[in-house]
């Protein structure tokens, strides 16, 4: 199995008392569908910023494809942050031409057929979309690139359940043998079936990494239930 | 439409178990085409690598057959299919058998409850 992404030995510390991600080695396959699991502060945020090129790590090596972080991985990589970063003052059309343009591979049927199906006006405004309205626009954004590497801060966290089966279906419609997707996200119970595989996080270190089927054999018991017993309060 | 999945149990032995039930039940009859691993996947909202994983099992026990050309089909042994319904209507009736000895049934009471049961089923028709 070819790897996609390889992380060595990975830290970040945003002040000199504390590592937010703490020495993670982790290599990740191509063609899977992995949750990026933690409480609060385990550094999951952080851990996607450095893939995406946001923030630079402060020790240790990413190679996404083989190749570091820089303009090249970028082009390859789908990133939707956890806070929106539209502007409010274009419409959804204008900000699908700034895609098309931005991105080389970005389909502009794919977005506008999804967006479509959800009923959202390519005319309106972004400042006049609700919060789950934007969230949506988003994701349709990103997954319309052909990527090889989505990567998804919270992707469903503040949609209407519909609208989140709906989002997992595109997840699966649009998913592609070649590329993986990593799907940072809380509610492990709802994308618990789309999954391959889970990470663990806690304390910024990497706890587990394996399949879910694995945790279910092993445990008997959904990743949600295992999730809760690891990191009881 | 999404299948309920118990949560406590690996996804694909789920689905192989689901698949497998409406071969049986001849919801897929021998012979007949099934849908790709995609689209099955897309289908109950599974991952599509579980769903690959559950065909290959059923491949492997061999009740899907794979053709160059024509895709996934289901086995047309019928001998395979009257051992595995036999086999899963005899698990059903062990599981209903000691599920009464736990409520304090004996063989004989079982026997004359499958025979009241039965005839009573009859009379509503």
């Amino acid at each position: 199995m070819s790897e996609l992404i390889e992380l060595t030995n990975l830290c970040k510390s945003y002040d000199s008392r504390f590592l937010a991600v703490n020495n993670v080695n982790l290599k990740l396959p191509k063609g899977k569908i992995i949750g990026l699991l933690g409480p609060n502060g385990s550094g999951k945020t952080t851990l996607i910023k450095m893939l995406t090129g946001v923030l630079q790590p402060t020790s240790g090596e990413i190679l996404i494809d083989g190749k570091p972080v820089g303009v090249e991985s970028k082009a390859k990589v789908a990133y939707l942050p956890d806070r929106t970063y539209l502007s409010g003052g274009e419409t959804i059309r204008q900000i699908i031409d700034f895609f098309k343009d931005f991105y080389a591979d970005f389909s502009v049927e794919r977005a506008e057929a999804m967006l479509q199906t959800l009923n959202i006006d390519l005319d309106k405004k972004v400042r006049t979309l609700s919060k789950g309205t934007k969230e949506k626009v988003q994701l349709i954004l990103v997954m319309s690139r052909q990527a090889d590497l989505y990567v998804l801060d919270e992707p469903i966290a503040g949609v209407d359940p519909a609208a989140r089966d709906y989002i997992l279906r595109t997840i699966l419609d649009n998913y592609n043998p070649e590329a993986t997707v990593l799907i940072s996200t809380h509610l492990i119970s709802d994308i618990e079936q789309v999954l391959d595989e889970v990470i663990f996080m806690r304390y910024g270190q990497l706890v587990l990494y394996t399949a879910v089927d694995n945790i279910r054999e092993k445990y008997g018991k959904s990743v949600d239930a295992y999730f809760r017993e690891v990191f009881s309060c | 439409m999404a299948w309920e999945l118990d949560s406590d149990r690996p996804i694909y032995l789920q689905l192989v178990e689901r698949i497998q039930m409406q071969i049986i039940a001849g919801y897929y009859p021998p012979g007949g085409k099934l849908p790709s691993v995609r689209e099955m996947a897309l289908n109950v909202a599974v991952n599509p690598n579980t769903m690959q994983k559950a065909y290959v099992e059923l491949e492997r026990v061999g009740l899907i057959v794979t053709n160059r050309t024509n895709g996934r089909t289901v086995t047309e042994d019928e001998e395979l299919l009257t051992g595995i319904r036999k086999k899963m209507a005899s698990e059903e009736t062990e599981y209903f058998i000691r599920k009464l000895k736990e409520l304090g049934f004996s063989n004989e009471d079982i026997e004359n409850l499958i025979h009241e049961v039965i005839e009573g089923e009859g009379k509503d028709e």
